[in-house]
């Protein structure tokens, strides 16, 4: 088992944000997080890289708990990527992907080739890329860099918190797609929180669905669809089976 | 004198190093202090509050109060010291605001990425917080830079040479040119301290060597004015009432000896005075000019300053803090003794003249109201200008409760402009300075003290404890007794303050006047 995540509690004030959470996730697996606005997710997502720390429960790496080394070391081992991507505005492109590679003291030409692979993978040569500033890139090519910077540092798992929430379809389905193909490509790991049972859909292996702090029902799309466990997971398929109904009369008739 | 502004720049590498001293200085300190202070109280807004509440009501006090305030603070220390504290406070909250201000607009998810990358805190901190806030800092910075350089200029009071001692002697003997000096270089220093970190700033942003090339070049050309000091100058040692030199020395060779002089006219003229005398025997001198009374007197009670020249009646009420009035006959003894009784400091001896205050007015008012004497001013309903020193003096309620002139309206102005001000009728009454030359030019009438209220203000040299052991410096200072007349004070004083003299021209006249080789 790569990660586990056991019994993941974490109160704010009174609001319990997350409650006993528990999952684990294989080697190259990849773990939806669905679930209302408040549900919890992010905090459980942050909870794992210890951005967050919890008030109770343990989360094991690769057979190491988080708790036993300081919250940098445990970071360098997991990528994050976040809505917006989060760039740091003053550095170059190469600098923002080389920050964790240099962190863990990587040579210079280790590290070049690592600058060179990852910006080709992501469809930013680093002839034209390298030395442009995040300024001078569009949403959607910020998203692709803040992707390489999260895998620059070769984790076995990233974190992603709603990664396309803030893109355009068409660049969300070039994003989603890449995705994929670099995790073929790489094996890495990854936990996805997201609002959009489409983007789960087409990315993750299993979907956990979180309601009020907890997971309510963790499983692959069809067990959701076919015996969801309760009123929420329900609501949760109405919207993408309505829209299913909808777009597949669409393309039944377009196609006749 | 040849050439535009002669006599200003004969003064300058000193004054000038000086100001730069200070301004440099204060401004390196509010760095070292504000930046640490700003960095730990900007995550914690319980902290972050309090700090910049502190700093703003330092800011709110008025700069020469600020500075004058750090005299008794530190001890009665004037010179560099205070001033330096002083404007360091000042040069803080600028860069404490911007400090705290700036690190707390970095973007959170910034941040937040910074840690999920693996930064530690303080990796975080070098790299992405303070890099991030660097413009917002650096305009502090700048702003702290042009308030400095400014402020600076009121150094001059509390015994710290600036660029302010051509604005406040400038003001004193109205040689406008002195001031107008002092404003320019003041302000093309703070311009050019601006377009340095301005510099400095491109370079970091943008890591440029050429912008760092360009800050470095630049600030050593704001510097490097002040070096020609060090290259004339050598070392100067403090030497009067120095152990290794034997007291009877009659040569001063060698011995550097500090003049002090308050704000006017008159004392800057003796202060050249002092100093032509000193220099006849071989002393090194140097000049702390503009000082306030007590800002003086404490110095050479210090021994920062080991001369200067004071009045009676100044120790009298503003010292000993006495109200009663004295004999003119009894007070010197009873000034002298006390003084060295109380502070060490030794009375050397009358100059021969008084500078006392009179009340004066100008023929018209003294015709139109019938004044001869002040108690011709009971009760009626005139402006009275005099220095603000004057109305916070006992002898003003001493002599408005004897005279019975409580309908006078006291207005406080700087004696450079009262005499003027009284000419023109802009106000009724002035309370003149008896050596004023101004007296006579403008036909000024004196109202006669015929209760003798006023005390006397006769002038005399004041020495500090270690200066008074130096034998050879009392022999120098000894032809001055006696030798220096009301009248002779002043014409040399109308010299500057009506012919449009300068101080040293005045100083050298009445040097001639009184020294020895000249009978
Ligand atoms: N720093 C915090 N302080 C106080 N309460 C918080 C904090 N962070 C989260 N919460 C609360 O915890 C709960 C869970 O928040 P969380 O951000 O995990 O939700 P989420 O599922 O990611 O929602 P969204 O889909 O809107 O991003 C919410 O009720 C939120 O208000
Ligand atoms: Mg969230």
């Amino acid at each position: 088992m790569l990660l586990r995540a056991d019994r993941l509690t974490k109160t704010f004030a009174d609001t319990v944000a997350v409650d006993q959470v528990s999952f684990e996730l294989k080697a190259g697996e990849t773990l939806a997080l669905i679930g209302h606005s408040g549900c919890g997710k992010t905090t459980t997502l942050k909870m794992l890289n210890r951005l967050i720390e919890p008030d109770n429960g343990v989360v094991e790496l690769d057979g190491a708990v988080a708790s036993g080394m300081a919250g940098h070391e445990w970071r360098r081992r997991i990528g994050f990527v976040i809505q917006n991507a989060g760039l740091f505005p003053h550095k170059t492109v190469a600098e923002n992907v080389l920050v964790t590679p240099g962190l863990l003291g990587w040579d210079r030409a280790r590290q070049q080739a690592k600058l060179h692979e990852l910006l080709d993978m992501v469809g930013l040569p680093a002839r034209d890329y390298a030395h442009r500033y995040p300024a001078e890139l569009s949403g959607g090519q910020r998203q692709r860099i803040g992707l390489a910077r999260a895998l620059a540092g070769e984790p076995d798992i990233v974190l992603m918190d709603e990664p396309f929430a803030a893109l355009d379809p068409l660049t969300k389905d070039g994003l989603i797609a890449d995705i994929a193909r670099l995790r073929r490509e790489l094996g890495f790991a990854s936990v996805l929180v997201t609002h959009d049972f489409g983007e789960a859909l087409r990315l993750a292996d299993r979907i956990a669905v979180m309601d009020g702090g907890r997971i309510v029902q963790t499983g692959t799309a069809r067990d959701l669809i076919a015996s969801p466990a309760n009123k929420v997971v329900e609501d949760l398929l109405a919207a993408p089976r309505l829209m299913a109904a909808t777009v597949g009369r669409a393309f039944g008739e377009g196609g006749s | 004198m040849s050439g535009l502004f002669a006599e200003e720049w004969a003064v300058f590498p000193g004054h000038y190093a000086g100001h730069l001293r200070l301004a440099l200085g204060a401004l390196l300190m509010g760095l070292i202090i504000s930046v640490p202070l700003g960095t730990l109280v900007a995550r914690r807004q319980v902290f972050a509050g309090p700090a910049l509440a502190a700093a703003s009501v330092v800011q709110t006090i008025p700069g020469l109060a600020l500075l004058a305030l750090m005299v008794p603070l530190m001890g009665g220390m004037i010179g560099f010291w205070p001033a330096f504290t002083a404007l360091s406070l000042y040069s803080i909250l600028p860069i404490l605001r911007n400090t705290i201000v700036g690190l707390q607009g970095v973007d959170q998810d910034v941040r937040e990425a910074a840690l999920a990358v693996g930064m530690t805190a303080n990796q975080r901190l070098r790299e992405i917080d303070l890099p991030l806030a660097a413009p917002v800092i650096v305009a502090g910075l700048r702003t702290a830079s042009a308030w400095v350089v400014g402020t600076a200029t009121l150094s001059t009071p509390v015994g710290a040479r600036s660029l302010g001692n051509y604005i406040f002697q400038g003001l004193q003997t109205r040689n406008w040119d002195a001031v107008l000096f002092g404003c320019l270089i003041s302000a093309a220093l703070a311009l050019a301290l601006d377009q340095v970190i301005g510099q400095f700033e491109k370079a970091a942003l943008k890591r440029s060597r050429r912008h760092a090339l360009a800050g470095g070049i630049g600030l050593a050309l704001v510097i490097a004015p002040a070096l020609s000091l060090f290259v004339e100058g050598g070392t100067s040692r403090r030497a009067a009432g120095n152990p290794e030199r034997p007291a009877a020395t009659v040569s001063l060779e060698g011995q550097t000896i500090t003049i002090g002089a308050k704000g006017f006219t008159e004392q800057y003229i003796l202060a050249d005075l002092l100093k032509r005398t000193l220099e006849a025997k071989g002393a090194r001198v140097e000049i702390r000019d503009g000082l306030g009374t007590t800002v003086a007197f404490d110095a050479l009670a210090s021994g920062e300053v080991d001369v200067y020249v004071d009045y009676t009646g100044t120790i009298w009420a503003a010292l000993m803090k006495r109200d009663d009035p004295a004999q003119r006959s009894a007070m010197y003894a009873r000034v002298s003794a006390w003084l060295l009784n109380e502070r060490g400091v030794m009375a050397f001896g009358k100059l021969g003249f008084e500078n006392a205050y009179a009340f004066a007015t100008s023929p018209q008012t003294a015709a139109g109201n019938q004044l001869e004497t002040i108690a011709d001013l009971s009760g009626k309903d005139l402006a009275i200008a005099s220095d603000p020193e004057f109305f916070g003096r006992s002898e003003w309620t001493r002599t408005r409760d004897a005279y019975g002139l409580q309908s006078l309206d006291p207005r406080s102005m700087d004696s450079a402009f009262m005499y003027d001000a009284v000419k023109n009728g802009e106000v009724d009454l002035v309370t003149a300075y008896t050596t004023d030359g101004r007296i006579d030019a403008f036909d000024l009438v004196l109202l006669e003290d015929t209760l003798s209220v006023l005390p006397p203000y006769d002038a005399f040299i004041l020495l500090s404890p270690e200066a008074q052991e130096s034998a050879a410096l009392l022999n120098a200072l000894e032809p001055l007794q006696g030798a220096i007349s009301t009248e002779l004070m002043r014409a040399a004083n109308s010299k500057v303050d009506l012919e449009r003299q300068s101080v040293s021209q005045a100083g050298a006249w009445l040097y001639e006047e009184v020294s020895p080789a000249s009978e």
